[in-house]
């Protein structure tokens, strides 16, 4: 027997885990309309390679991963895209994100695909491809890319292979009766992530309420490589570090990841759809999703598709929606509460869970903290949960970080033991994230400050070479006059000035100065203009931006228009006196003419127009550029063009979004004034 | 209908902090039941008398500071000060004593801090000391125990506790009293010269802080506390008492034995020690925090000028809490020791 080790704190909830193993696992079967979300864990969102209208095919890929920490997706059964849109997903904040929306053809028809029996022969780069381009994700609860997580960095040794089985959450069982029916994929897939990693140990973890599953594996697992471990059942030891201290007995560093202490840890769910991909060639199209509570009729697990909508499930097993007044995704200590039924099963669904008032009744109001302490004997990660509470209220963010906020896991054991009902999760929750926006802030206001000092530098450095040059120049002179003195004073410095002058224009009579003299005019013209153009340009955006620049580009307009006006009138004044020049000439001025008092007209006209149409007009400007950048973007994604370019352009078209918002705002803020 | 949106866990324990209130409140009965038996029915008329006023004051600042009524007193929390400064005054105080014992403990101690949670120092022990300075001759008249002299009946403990003029009962010093008065006699002819003393120390007295100590350890397998406190408070008191036990001179200051069965220390150890308000937090910081009280309750009881000290040195404690916790953060998840000790 291994020996194992035991966590500080943790709690013992009721586990209410009987009422949905009673039955095997049914098949939800094909629901009329899947639901894909782009983005569904961790990671970059995937990136569409099917437009509406198109055909699929079960299994075929339909998004393409971005990046190194993003999974693609397939199409859970064979039918035909309806749209990509924004719809509402599984999200503690409710919001809506791009899907792929697929009607099915009920046919579920597979696109050709093969696994292999002898992943003995593939390198490690080609099973970690498999895994990618499979889909997998974490299937436990956060669902971090796998293959990514699998890409250990050169250098690391990586000594023990935890899968964890533990499902230490109350309600859930899905991964015990995946342990219960599918052991032999369970260690199968297992010994293909020990053939990629070469532990000197593979474990797989299992709490000691969940016997069925233990026997099982244990037969699965004879004469393997693969080790089961059976731990003490108590709640969070199914979390990732919690389990890693019970197998080990070593705990990742704060801040760190499994890999600093030699440990890679996946979930039982994710080992089966290892064994999937690589063996039998299927991308992740399914889960096994709990549902339970006494809202539905008949708890029981599922194998169901993903993207199916969660109240197609919840009719399967019988929900009484008038029961139920809270919808859980994952379980009662650490599920969020879902906005609607109607949103999409994703990689990461394990449980839904409707309970009854009776069953998880509403909190009642907080009572005082009497520091009792109870929090703290029950933390898994050792905080003085109580303390931090007293912190948070305060908003006393440094003591928070000092009192290690950032490694609380969010559990929920001290608010579960807290005999004054306190909240505290939510407290840290809140805390966290005003840590994190006030970090960001700080980061942004560095960098400004940074920048402003690098510019007053360069501003002082330019400054002094001027100064430098002139007090050179200076210098030059005297040194000139000295000279002049000293060679006797015979040349007088003005007549050698006259003297240059009339050579100089000598050479200008003898020369065909005419041509020159009207070319280097008429080129003067097109380049000021050309100059007033861009110079106008970026005082238009400038405006926009609201930036502090907007008087120095004023002037800098002003002044070029002047010197525009200048070389017109000089090239005129040439034109008249030299009468035999060609009239064409005067075409491209008075075109010159012309679009500068388009321009005077068109700003007139601006400055006649009313705030809100003004916001208006700018709206509109932007909306413009927005398309043509989108349009742009486009076309760059189509044709290929290097990554940078297109990220330069998604960049563009973000900010011009944002711009077009703030617009927006600007706009109704005007009309409501 | 709405689905509703609030944030993890959604499920919650079975414990309340009423319900610590009441297994506390009851806990106390074994003790309560046998201080009657020694002394009479003097403790009963106290803890009554002095919960009615309690009720009241704790109304009183709920509604001066604006605060539900019923939610607030549901919490028993007001109950439990009184029952527990109620045990320790004498048997047969009189009513304006208690009342202005109880008015220090929830109106001083506890609503001006900003009431349950919020008050540094232990209440029933604010009210206690309050009473020890200001009516030292009232606060020291305990009665003799049952076989020593006469006890007075229920008639005559109301009598004693509303109408005082009229009351006039036997006072005797305590065998805590005794020990420190004596220098003249060795403690073993001490003991055969006073009825007081009883097997191990004062009769009635040791049978009370066994009865509390039965209390106490119910509390602890009920989970309402852990053993670190109140262990560490008894291992301080009873190593001082070891430490400076001559065997029994004039001079000594009573034997281990002799000390956690008398006065309050059982009491003490699991009703005042472990409340947690105003203890530390942390299991080091608790141990530290016990056995200084234990350690304290021996020097004031031998060196001091009071018949107990129990009270003094968990106010004294108290102070000391915050700081203790300031330097026993434990060890989180992932961290070397003493990294978070800034």
């Amino acid at each position: 027997m291994r020996k194992v080790f035991d966590f500080h704190g943790g709690i013992h909830p009721p586990e209410n885990k009987y009422q949905s193993v009673r039955t095997p696992i049914a098949d939800a079967g094909i629901p009329p309309q899947l639901i894909i979300p782009l983005s569904q864990h961790i990671g970059a969102p995937a990136v569409p390679v099917v437009a509406a209208g198109d055909t699929v095919l079960k299994g075929q890929l339909i998004a393409e991963p971005k990046g190194f920490v993003s999974v693609p997706l397939h199409a859970p059964t064979s039918g035909t895209i309806v749209a990509i849109e924004e719809r509402q997903i599984a999200h503690p904040s409710g919001y809506q994100a791009p899907c792929i929306v697929i009607a099915s053809d009920f046919n579920d028809e597979w696109i050709p695909h093969s696994g292999t029996r002898d992943y003995r022969n593939l390198d490690k780069a080609q099973l970690i491809e498999r895994i990618r381009a499979a889909g997998i994700a974490g299937m436990g609860g956060a669902g971090f890319p796998t293959a990514a997580k699998l890409s250990v960095r050169e250098g690391v040794k990586i000594d023990t292979l935890v899968i964890n089985g533990t499902e230490c959450e109350p309600y859930i069982t899905a991964d015990d009766i995946l342990m219960r029916e599918r052991a032999t994929q369970i260690v199968a897939g297992t010994l293909i992530l020990q053939q990629l990693i070469e532990p000197s140990a593979t474990l797989i973890g299992v709490e000691d309420n969940k016997p069925e599953g233990l026997a099982a594996l244990r037969s699965a697992a004879e004469g393997t490589a693969v080790e089961i471990v059976e731990f003490p059942t108590k709640y969070p030891s199914g979390g990732e570090k919690q389990l890693i201290e019970i197998l080990t007995g070593k705990q990742v560093p704060s801040g760190g990841l499994p890999a600093d202490v030699g440990v890679i840890c996946q979930n039982v769910a994710t080992a089966v759809a290892v064994y999937d991909a690589v063996v039998l060639g299927r991308p992740l199209i399914s889960r096994i999703t709990t549902v339970t509570g006494e809202a539905v009729a008949q708890p029981q697990n599922f194998e169901v598709l993903l993207g199916t909508p969660m109240s197609y499930l919840l009719a399967l097993a019988g929900y009484q929606p008038q029961k139920n007044r809270r919808l859980i995704m994952g379980g009662p200590m650490m599920g969020f509460t879902l906005p609607s039924p109607d949103v999409p099963i994703v990689k990461t669904t394990n449980c839904l869970l409707a309970p009854t008032e009776i069953e998880l009744p509403t909190p009642t109001p907080a009572q005082a903290c009497i520091r009792c302490g109870m929090c703290a004997q029950a933390c898994p990660a050792s905080l003085l949960p109580q303390q931090m509470f007293w912190f948070a209220q305060g908003k006393e963010f440094e003591k928070l970080e000092n009192h290690n906020l950032f490694d609380c896991i969010e559990c929920g054991a001290c608010s579960w033991v807290c005999p004054s009902n306190i909240p505290l999760v939510q407290y840290y929750r809140a805390s966290k994230a005003e840590i994190l926006q006030l970090r960001r802030d700080n980061e942004k206001s560095e960098q400004a400050r940074i920048r402003f000092e690098a510019r007053q530098e360069r501003l002082a450095a330019a400054d002094a070479e001027k100064e430098a040059k002139r007090a050179a120049r200076k210098k030059a002179a005297e040194e000139r006059a000295l000279q002049a003195a000293a060679d006797g004073g015979e040349e007088d410095p003005i007549q050698a000035a006259i003297e240059r002058a009339k050579a100089k224009k000598a050479a200008q009579v003898a020369g065909a100065a005419d041509e020159n003299e009207l070319e280097k005019l008429e080129k003067a013209v097109v380049t000021t203009r050309k100059r007033l153009e861009t110079a106008s340009g970026k005082l238009e955006q400038a405006k926009t931006e609201g930036s502090d620049l907007v008087a120095a580009l004023q002037t800098g307009v002003d002044k070029t228009r002047a010197k525009l006006n200048a070389a017109e009138n000089a090239l005129h004044d040439y034109q008249l006196a030299n009468s035999d020049a060609p009239m064409e000439n005067a075409a491209p001025t008075d075109a010159a003419q012309a679009a500068i008092e388009r321009a005077m007209a068109a700003r007139s006209a601006e400055a006649a127009l009313s705030p809100s149409e003004k916001a208006r007009a700018q709206l509109e400007k932007l909306q413009v550029r927005l398309e043509k950048s989108r349009a742009k973007l486009a076309e760059s994604r189509d044709s290929g063009a290097e990554e940078k370019i297109i990220e330069a352009l998604e960049s563009t078209v973000e900010r011009l979004s944002e711009k077009i918002a703030a617009a927006e705002q600007e706009l109704q803020a005007t009309e409501g004034a | 209908m709405a689905l509703m949106r609030i944030t993890s866990p959604h499920a919650h324990g079975p414990m309340s902090t009423s319900k610590v209130m009441l297994n506390v409140l009851l806990a106390t009965i074994p003790g309560i039941v046998v201080l009657t038996h020694f002394f009479g029915f003097g403790t009963i008329v106290n803890i009554l008398w002095g919960s009615v006023v309690a009720l009241a004051c704790e109304a009183l600042a709920l509604k001066l500071r604006r605060r539900p009524l019923g939610f607030y007193l549901k919490d028993y929390s007001a109950l439990v000060t009184a029952t527990l400064l109620c045990v320790a005054l004498p048997p047969y105080s009189p009513w304006w004593l208690i009342a202005v014992g109880i008015a220090s403990a929830i109106l001083l101690a506890k609503h001006l801090y900003g009431g349950l949670g919020y008050n540094p120092f232990n209440p029933a022990m604010v009210g206690y000391v309050v009473l020890l300075i200001s009516f030292p001759i009232q606060m020291t008249a305990w009665a003799p125990p049952r076989g020593v002299g006469e006890l007075p009946g229920l008639m005559q403990a109301l009598q004693a506790c509303f109408t005082p003029a009229a009351f006039d009962g036997a006072t005797m010093a305590t065998p805590l009293d005794l020990l420190k008065q004596n220098n003249s006699l060795l403690v073993k002819d001490l003991w055969r010269q006073s009825p007081q003393f009883g097997r191990w120390a004062g009769i009635g007295w040791e049978w009370a802080n066994l009865a509390f100590l039965a209390g106490g350890a119910w509390l602890l397998y009920r989970r309402i506390f852990t053993w670190h406190a109140p262990l560490a408070m008894l291992a301080g008191l009873a190593l001082m008492a070891a430490l400076f036990n001559d065997g029994g001179s004039s001079a000594s200051g009573g034997s281990p034995l002799f000390h956690l069965l008398s006065g309050a220390t059982m009491f003490g150890a699991f009703f005042i020690v472990t409340d947690p308000v105003t203890s530390a937090v942390s299991v080091r910081g608790r141990l530290i925090y016990g056995a200084m009280i234990g350690i304290l309750v021996y020097i004031i009881r031998v060196r001091g000028n009071y018949p107990d000290a129990v009270a003094f040195a968990v106010l004294i404690m108290n102070f000391a809490a915050p700081f203790i916790d300031y330097y026993t953060q434990p060890r989180t998840y992932g961290h070397q020791r003493g990294e978070g000790e800034k």
